[in-house]
């Protein structure tokens, strides 16, 4: 796409000078690849609505002041400074960081060996039962979150009383939400690849087993590590699920918090930082799953873009 | 023989999956089915669950209804208003989302990367963090009053309950979604057609029209599912920008009857309602990409 769009500009640029303004609007509007200097701005108008009341939170989380709406001078007085109202020095504000990054953790812990392994046995395992699982998993990727949500509230309310709302519950919520990223992308992978690799392997001697390690996950590496940044980021992220199973400040994460308190009125400039905290954590993620996911992928031809799709988990979006 | 034993290898692989998603996933919506076909504990006014069907009762599902089209309904309004809002949402993501897609998939050119970065920064950026933003922009003394005072318009309280921005706030939510199946979508179209339609003499616009924008409705539809289905479900949104009564939406409803004593099984009806009707958009959605060859494979 880009490679007709060079040569129709460069020459060009001479005689459109010297055409009449209304030829040259003429051929502005016959040349398809000519540049769309409205949709341009119409994008970078998009983008900077999107993306600058982020940057002002941001900005708001370092203020001097009480004020989320007016700046009053910087400092680092939400994160640590503060001896009370700091996310640091905070008891409730402190707990959510750490119990948002818990939750990542056994989430992508627990979600991605058992989608892949799921991927894996589905995929060869044809018959009935396979495939109603296999779409089992597929509606947990498009419900709305508030109707799963509501399903687990009343699971763990109703039947397994024993596991009460906490850490636990939020992680099983977390782990069934999750666990389609790794069974669809490890399944979207295995299709690509075809069975040559596999047959080849059992007719050089492997067995199952060995050609499941030494010859599938190598060549399921990047899949699975693109779908374990996908987990980790989304439990980041998530606020459905943990806000319905949650029940006390040691087991509410950063984005409960965030509401809740919002919510209530007594938002702050703490909030900012919690949120600009989470911000960093997630981009830190995902850049070091572009980067991880290109060295992964080095020797194919994929290119940065596909990469940069994938880390956004577009696997949802397309086949 | 053999082939026997392969499949007990793949069926073991599978196993704790499909256990896993059997027991939180298939047991949970039985869960709130048997609440909703349930009773109330007149003591302590919680559900009480109905595992066998031949004793459900009816008395949530008739609550519901009642609520929903009864004479003091509440619900009623509260649905409707739900579908006037996200179908506005849903229509203004689209008519930012498409141009801002359309551009990025054909005019990027060598700057794509650079344009794909910024349009999936917010799917890094917690959604709350994303609400806060407008939170802090909105308040009375935001900088966008800030911004109206100088044009002499006195400061509008936005965050009290105004439809407007709990619109706006559901279209910046998930407007992300949609631009990145339009995305994928308008940059699979091969480019080679487009040049077609321009040989055989259509102009740029009859273009678009013709070739464009048959081959974009896939990712249309997909994308208005991608952001009504959490549109539907959304209660978060409308809490934070506005909090008041005359904005809920159903999302709103299920969740404030989920702590409430009482009415928690009448929660459990309309989440199932939900879902009841979303299962076709679903299910529409699921094989639109192409994930039923994978089902049925």
């Amino acid at each position: 796409m880009t490679a007709p769009a060079i040569p129709a500009e460069t020459p060009a640029a001479e005689p459109v000078a010297a055409v009449p303004a209304q030829a040259r609007r003429r051929m502005f509007r016959r040349n398809p690849w000519g540049h769309a200097w409205f949709l341009e701005g119409f994008t970078w108008l998009y983008l900077i609505w999107s993306l600058v009341p982020i940057a002002l939170a941001v900005l708001f989380s370092f203020n001097k002041g009480k004020s989320q709406a007016t700046l009053q001078g910087l400092s680092l007085r939400w994160y640590y400074k503060d001896p009370v109202n700091s996310v640091w020095h905070d008891p409730a504000l402190h707990a959510a960081v750490i119990q948002t990054v818990r939750l990542s953790v056994l989430t992508t812990i627990i979600a991605v060996p058992l989608g892949v392994a799921f991927a894996l046995g589905i995929n060869r395992w044809r018959g009935y039962t396979s495939s109603t699982f296999n779409f089992v998993m597929i509606l947990s990727f498009v419900i709305p979150e508030l109707i799963f949500g509501v399903a687990m509230f009343f699971v763990f309310t109703v039947l397994f009383t024993t596991v009460h709302l906490g850490t636990v519950a939020e992680v099983a919520g977390l782990v069934t939400w999750n666990v389609s990223w790794p069974a669809i992308i490890v399944q979207a992978r295995l299709v690509t690849l075809g069975r040559q690799y596999e047959e080849a392997g059992a007719d050089l001697g492997a067995n199952q087993f060995q050609v499941m390690r030494r010859v599938m996950l190598p060549l399921l590496g990047p899949a699975i590590f693109a779908s374990a940044v996908l987990v980790f980021s989304g439990v980041i992220d998530d606020f459905v699920i943990v806000d319905l199973l949650s029940s006390n400040a040691t087991n509410t994460p950063m984005s409960v918090i965030i509401y809740s308190t919002q919510h209530g009125g007594n938002g702050g400039p703490a909030l900012n930082a919690l949120g600009t905290i989470s911000l960093v954590m997630s981009f830190i993620i995902a850049i070091i799953g572009y980067i991880g996911y290109r060295w992964l992928t080095r020797g194919e031809r994929g290119s940065r873009l596909d990469a940069l799709a994938t880390i956004a988990g577009s696997e949802k979006f397309e086949p | 023989m053999k082939r026997q034993k392969k499949n007990a290898f793949f069926i073991a692989l599978a196993a704790p999956g499909m256990i896993w998603l059997a027991v939180l996933f298939i047991v949970p919506f039985y869960a709130v089915l048997a609440i909703a076909m349930g009773k109330l504990n007149q003591l302590f006014e919680s559900p009480v669950a109905v595992w066998n069907p031949l004793q459900w009762s009816s008395e949530n599902v008739i609550d519901v209804w009642h609520d929903l089209f009864g004479s003091a309904a509440f619900a009623g309004p509260i649905v409707i208003r739900t579908i006037v809002y996200v179908a506005i949402a849903s229509a203004l993501s689209l008519a930012i989302g498409y141009p801002a897609a359309y551009f990025v998939a054909r005019f990027a050119g060598r700057r794509k990367a650079l344009f794909l970065v910024l349009l999936i920064a917010p799917f890094w950026i917690s959604y709350m963090m994303r609400m806060l933003a407008w939170v802090d922009l909105l308040e009375t003394g935001g900088y966008l009053n800030k911004a109206l005072g100088w044009f002499g318009i006195s400061p509008v309280n936005w965050l009290g309950g105004k439809p407007a921005t709990v619109i706006l706030g559901l279209v910046y939510g998930y407007i992300p979604y949609l631009i990145l199946v339009l995305y994928a979508g308008l940059d699979r179209i091969d480019s080679a057609l487009i040049e077609a339609g321009r040989d055989l003499g259509l102009g740029r616009i009859r273009t678009f029209v013709r070739v464009t924008l048959p081959l974009s409705r896939q990712p249309i539809l997909t994308g208005l599912l991608v952001t009504v289905l959490p549109m539907l479900g959304d209660y978060f949104t409308n809490q934070l920008l506005s909090g008041a009564a005359s904005t809920s939406m159903i999302g709103n409803l299920i969740e404030g009857q989920l702590g409430t004593p009482g009415i928690e099984g009448q929660g459990a009806v309309l989440s199932l309602l939900l879902l009841l009707v979303l299962l076709i958009p679903m299910i529409y959605y699921v094989i639109a990409t192409n994930r039923s060859a994978q089902v049925a494979s």
